[in-house]
């Protein structure tokens, strides 16, 4: 006897985010990175939409290691050169008043030297420090103007400044929100309402790493996930998750080997993947590799 | 599935005869949908009405036992989809398959690597479950490898084999371990079925097909055999994904009972990373049973600590022991910072306090689980609880100054705390991750 199978009816997709511009789009990108774009759950492509797959960005700094006298833009070139990230996440850390306190026309010039030199679609996140972000990002947003990169991260509290900045220069943005599926769909109800499309906005819904809290990031994303899918227009962002930043804190990472390291940053992100994260923000390129390898798998 | 009163109401003579100890049949209905009573007190029910509400009382999904007394693993029973609109119920079993084409060296090397495999995480005792002898020749030698395993490990038992009576060999050396079988040849799998039966042994009942699955054990059902596992066998992983989805929803949605069973996946790669992959995938996507082949500590951690945040009861947060901790090279002069003993919440100031490479106490103080802000909302979180176990903690004792760091969101509670106390308090950021800077700063 024959059964039937038992396919869900879900009345809503997740909305696509571009990043990146290419030369015919006014932009200097080698090329543009679609996300989000779901019409069901993770893996199950037997019913419905799975247009897009998850990708990687590679997490760089605005800084580089003591021991590179190169500057971060060649470190930078170098770590994409050992892993195939599908675009990069630049974190201006050394904006931040405890960290270098790097001015905003610093780090202007620098993402310049950035975009000249790295081609792939970019991600700019900033220091963290609310204030010092209202003042970096706007000018980061105007020196990449027309690339359309995906800034961050807007918060309930400093949503305004950087949804202006994205809007004005044609940037997509980040909302963070802390483990709350309430507090994810009203930020993206307030930085909708300054005019931004919700096909601009990805939501970083804030995870723990693996053994640290990952189960709580996991339910949230199945949560707005299936909240999204079923109708709410307000929840149906791709998600954005700083993999890389959550597991390399970790005591099992830090003072375990090194494939320990690696295969927990690796397994947080099959997690997430399997949660319904669409961008993930990792470190290690033999995490990368690896996890690549999974997500080429399952969309093979 | 469970019935609603009124569909058992449907069901009782209706005639409010009282004999159940209820006015009316219909209260009784109600007390039989909430379980409180069992149906036997109602002496007049029809025999079909009874075989209704037997079945309707079974779990959507069987519990299936391996191994025997108290080292057994359970795994099914499970009643949700998605863990936040309940939790899961049986973490899944993690085993190690090993071939017994393999010399008898390597097989103890791997044997001591398993026994090494046990872990503490927040305060759980983590560790694998089943080791999985597959046949690939002789019987004899099977039966010899099984004899190694018995010898070196104190794990539950699945005997993989196509060879009938080697199984039948097998069982009778370890059957008192309530080994799972494993026998994937359709030829013979009936008499495999009742060997399985008469051993009181679960079975994997295994076939590609959804379909023929359900078949299989509807029909073994009827033999009597009903400690069953599901496998369908080598697939993509979207296609497992798939499978183990269609199989749960049949389950709980569908109450398809002939489905309703825990499922097993064997993960076969040689490459240690996307094994452990593959494994994790399983493991959140509804796996009853995963079996790997590596046994690498790295392998085994990633896999255990995935499974039990999956299967952490997502109502009951996890908690830590609320004492002093301290992080670093402490001396006396070292800050001390306060928090819950919410787990979250203690490992992301933990984390911080670690990035900030200033040596300082965490005080954790007794929240029941509750993260910061909550815990001050139903006052678990109070000047009185903080002052209480700053003295019950000794923290007085490690450090030398009397000062106390508390999270930037209770700031309010600040006074009232330094009139309680005596501790002169100082408020720290809002968000862990101010951390570091404020440190810095202090």
């Amino acid at each position: 006897m024959a059964k039937e199978l038992i396919i869900e009816k879900w009345s809503n997709m997740v909305s696509v985010v571009e990043i990146g511009a290419t030369k015919s789009e006014g932009g200097s990108r080698s090329g543009v990175i679609k996300v989000g774009g779901q019409g069901t759950l993770p893996c199950l492509f037997k019913e419905g939409a799975m247009p897009n797959k998850p990708v990687i960005a590679s997490e760089v700094w605005d800084t580089a290691p003591s021991d590179w006298p190169d500057g971060p833009v060649s470190w930078a070139e170098k770590c994409l050169k050992e892993n195939k990230a599908d675009l990069v996440c630049l974190r201006l850390q050394g904006a931040h008043p405890d960290l270098g306190n790097k001015s905003p026309e610093e780090e202007a010039k620098l993402l310049k030297d950035f975009l000249k030199n790295i081609d792939l679609p970019m991600i700019i996140i900033g220091c963290g420090d609310d204030a010092k972000d209202n003042l970096i990002l706007p000018a980061c947003c105007q020196i990449a103007r027309q690339e359309k990169c995906l800034i961050g991260s807007a918060v309930s509290d400093n949503y305004k400044t950087i949804t202006a900045a994205a809007l004005a220069d044609g940037h997509s943005i980040i909302a963070e929100s802390p483990i709350d599926i309430n507090i994810a769909k009203q930020l993206n109800i307030l930085i909708s309402d300054m005019g931004l499309a919700l096909n601009r906005i990805v939501i970083n819904p804030t995870i723990g790493a693996l053994g640290y809290g990952l189960e709580y990031a996991y339910s949230i994303m199945e949560r707005a996930r299936l909240a999204a899918l079923a109708g709410d227009k307000t929840v149906a962002s791709p998600f954005i998750c700083f993999v890389g930043q959550e597991a390399w804190r970790v005591k099992e990472a830090k003072a375990g080997s090194l494939e320990q390291g690696i295969v927990w940053e690796a397994i947080t992100a099959t997690a997430l993947i399997q949660a319904g994260a669409d961008i993930l923000v990792m470190r290690h390129a033999k995490a990368i590799e690896e996890v690549k390898k999974y997500i080429d798998k399952l969309w093979s | 599935m469970a019935l609603s009163g009124l569909d058992i109401y449907k069901l009782l003579p209706k005639t409010n005869c009282k004999e159940c100890g209820f006015a009316t049949c219909l209260a009784f209905a109600m007390q039989l949908a909430k379980k409180a009573v069992t149906i036997d007190k109602c002496p007049y029910l029809s025999k079909e009405a009874k075989k209704i509400l037997e079945e309707s009382s079974l779990p959507a999904i069987r519990l299936v036992a391996i191994g025997s007394q108290e080292n057994k693993l359970e795994v099914g029973n499970e009643t949700v989809l998605f863990r936040h609109e309940e939790k899961f119920h049986h973490p899944c079993g993690l085993g190690f398959i090993i071939d017994d084409s393999l010399d008898n060296t390597e097989i103890k090397n791997r044997l001591t690597q398993i026994s090494k495999l046990e872990f503490e995480r927040v305060g759980q005792k983590l560790n694998p479950n089943l080791i999985a002898i597959r046949q690939k020749g002789i019987a004899k030698r099977f039966l010899e490898v099984i004899n190694l395993v018995l010898k070196n490990s104190v794990l539950n038992l699945v005997l993989i084999s196509d060879d009938v009576s080697g199984l039948q060999q097998a069982l009778e050396i370890c059957k008192d371990k309530k080994p799972l079988i494993y026998h994937t040849g359709a030829e013979n799998f009936t008499q495999v079925s009742q060997i399985a039966r008469d051993a009181q042994c679960p079975l994997v009942v295994y076939s590609a097909s959804l379909d023929k699955l359900s078949d299989l054990t509807a029909k073994l059902n009827k033999e009597g055999v009903t400690d069953l596992i599901l496998d369908t066998g080598k697939k993509s992983i979207s296609e497992k994904v798939w499978d183990l989805t269609q199989i749960r929803r049949a389950a709980l949605k569908k109450s398809d009972r002939t489905l309703g069973y825990p499922v097993l996946t064997i993960v076969e790669n040689k490459d240690p990373y996307q094994e452990v992959i593959e494994a994790a995938t399983y493991i959140t996507k509804y796996a009853g049973i995963v079996l790997i082949e590596g046994t690498r500590d790295w392998q085994a951690l990633a896999l255990l600590t995935l499974r039990q945040n999956i299967y952490t009861d997502p109502q009951k947060p996890l908690q830590i022991e609320p004492k002093v901790y301290p992080v670093g090279q402490t001396t006396d002069k070292s800050p001390l910072l306060v928090t819950t003993n919410f787990s979250l919440s203690y490992y992301t100031v933990l984390g911080e306090v670690e990035a900030s490479k200033i040596p300082s106490y965490i005080l954790s103080v007794d929240t029941e689980g509750m993260s910061v802000l909550t815990a001050w909302a139903a006052e678990k979180f109070t000047p009185e609880k903080i002052s209480d176990s700053l003295s019950k903690s000794g923290a007085k004792d490690m450090v030398s100054h009397k000062r106390i760091i508390i999270p930037g969101y209770v700031a309010v509670i600040s006074g009232d705390l330094e009139d309680r106390s005596g501790w002169q308090v100082i408020v720290g950021p809002k968000e862990a991750a101010g951390i570091p800077s404020f440190l810095k700063n202090l």
